[in-house]
């Protein structure tokens, strides 16, 4: 093994994989948001007893889960503009995010509506309330206690894909990292740091989706 | 206009093609305290919640202080009210539930105070003076900031009740709110429903405890099968029972 450590390259370039961190958290983050829009709205259509807002639904969460992100990802980034919808690079892999995403929240918001029992709902009407303001003031609420966990994993797992936008040359952390490696030819350790990164950031995410859930945890 | 505070005449309501209340007439004065006995599955449940239209109902009518609940009749016929008529309609009535149904995110204070803010749209401290108010009058002013998850079954169920009775409803409906609770806890809750009588609170309650229904009801109905088999005093209907039913349904309650 002729193969020396050699960190000063990548420590010169550091800046760089900083700001290319701090692009896959913004997209990480702006994808969960709308992708929590698009999975609130598609959840509460999924159990919908109404057909016309159930099969959209449905349909939505079925084709996206069985499609492999990177051919979303090229897909709206090469194919799309052909079709006349011309999107930023940035632009277009947040919006492939948060609709993949969004069917993946789907699925964890339904299950936790589901798992609310009905008589709240019951006891709101039962005091006046409209089913809008049962909704915003006890089924969400309650849900989003019931779905904390999930969403920490699904924050993490949206992280780690943001890393796949390298294939569109979005300048985020794997981006930066291969531009490093390229350009230096410290492999080795710009993979090394670039992998710290990733781990590092993940167990900052998980701890910090931990207090909140401890915050909101139902008290005993 | 008549002086009754409830009438429902021939209410009948379906489950699919079961047919679970098949023509219902009661009614009920203001500040009478009205029990409904029966076996499991007679209906009970049902009608309390037609009353508040949880449930949807297919025929008769449901009159609570002059209004027709729930439905109206139109030249194409019978529509469904609008979900904000039905809602401030459903506020007319209270109701407190065998399960207790507290919202567990909010303390129990918060859980009273969520329908005067959101219905009667008062102010937040006007709400809490008047959730603590009645927090009070079920005896637990000093558990107002504690979470369902922290309080015993009776004293969720008071908190319950605290939140019904706070909408300053017209007509309290209780559905066996003692039946999920431990046996130690049932005196407490119905002491609260004994207090509110006494306060001449109208009610119609659903219940197993005969004893109770007994000594607070000034009036029993016995649901059977779907209709009202018999009613009356309860000292004259438990003594002296008309039907073969209803002196089946007593011998096997637990009425001593
Ligand atoms: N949601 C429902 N769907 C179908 N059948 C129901 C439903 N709720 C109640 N029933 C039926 O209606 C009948 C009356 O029920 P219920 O009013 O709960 O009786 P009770 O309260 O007197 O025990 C029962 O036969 C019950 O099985
Ligand atoms: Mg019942």
């Amino acid at each position: 093994m002729g193969y020396t450590l050699n960190f000063s390259a990548v420590w010169r370039n550091f800046d760089d994989l900083l700001a290319g961190l701090l692009l896959s958290l913004e997209l990480a983050f702006v994808a969960l948001l709308i992708g929590c829009v698009l999975g609130l709205v598609t959840a509460f259509g999924l159990i919908s007893r109404n057909g016309w807002a159930r099969r959209p639904a449905a349909l939505y969460v079925t084709v996206i889960r069985n499609l492999p992100i990177l051919v979303l990802i090229l897909f709206a980034y090469f194919a799309l503009p052909q079709m006349g919808i011309r999107l930023g690079k940035i632009e277009s892999f947040v919006a492939t995010l948060a609709i993949y995403s969004g069917a993946y929240l789907a699925e964890v918001f339904r299950a936790g509506l589901i798992s609310i029992p009905p008589g709240l709902s019951e006891a709101g009407l039962a005091i006046g309330l409209k089913p809008r303001q049962i909704r915003t003031s006890i089924i969400i609420p309650l849900m989003i206690r019931n779905v904390l966990p999930s969403l920490s994993s699904t924050l993490i797992s949206l992280f780690k894909d943001t890393s796949l936008a390298a294939a569109i040359a979005v300048p985020e952390l794997t981006f930066e990292a291969r531009k490093i490696n390229v350009e230096t030819f410290r492999v080795v350790e710009t993979w090394i740091v670039a992998s710290g990164l990733y781990v590092a950031t993940c167990s900052v995410l998980a701890a910090s989706m931990r207090v909140i859930e401890r915050r909101l945890t139902l008290a005993r | 206009m008549s002086d009754c505070l409830l009438e429902i005449s021939g209410l009948r309501k379906f489950f699919g093609p079961v047919e679970v209340l098949k023509g219902v007439d009661f009614s009920m004065r203001e500040g009478e305290v009205v029990s409904i006995i029966g076996s499991s599955g007679s209906g009970k449940t049902t009608m309390l919640r037609c009353i508040n239209m949880l449930e949807e109902f297919q025929g008769g009518t449901i009159r609570l202080d002059g209004e027709t609940i729930g439905y109206e009749e139109t030249a194409s016929g019978r529509k469904r009210k609008s979900e904000t008529e039905i809602a401030r309609q459903r506020a007319l009535t209270g109701m407190a539930f065998q399960q207790f149904n507290l919202f567990p995110h909010m303390s129990a204070v918060e859980n009273v105070m969520l329908g005067l803010v959101k219905v009667k749209k008062m102010g937040r401290e006007e709400a809490r003076e008047i959730a603590l108010k009645w927090l009070e009058r079920v005896g637990l002013a000093e558990r107002a900031g504690h979470y369902p998850g922290q309080l015993s079954g009776g004293q969720q169920q008071r908190v319950a009740i605290a939140r019904a009775i706070a909408m300053n409803p017209k007509l309290m409906l209780f559905d066996e709110v003692t039946s999920a609770l431990d046996p130690e806890l049932v005196g407490e809750v119905l002491q609260v429903i004994k207090d509110l009588a006494a306060d001449g609170m109208s009610m119609l309650l659903v219940t197993h405890e005969m004893r109770f229904a007994y000594e607070v009801s000034s009036r029993v109905i016995f649901m059977n099968q779907g209709v009202i088999g018999e009613q009356g005093d309860p000292k004259v209907m438990f003594n002296a029972p008309q039907s073969e039913r209803l002196a089946e349904f007593l011998k096997t309650s637990s009425f001593v």
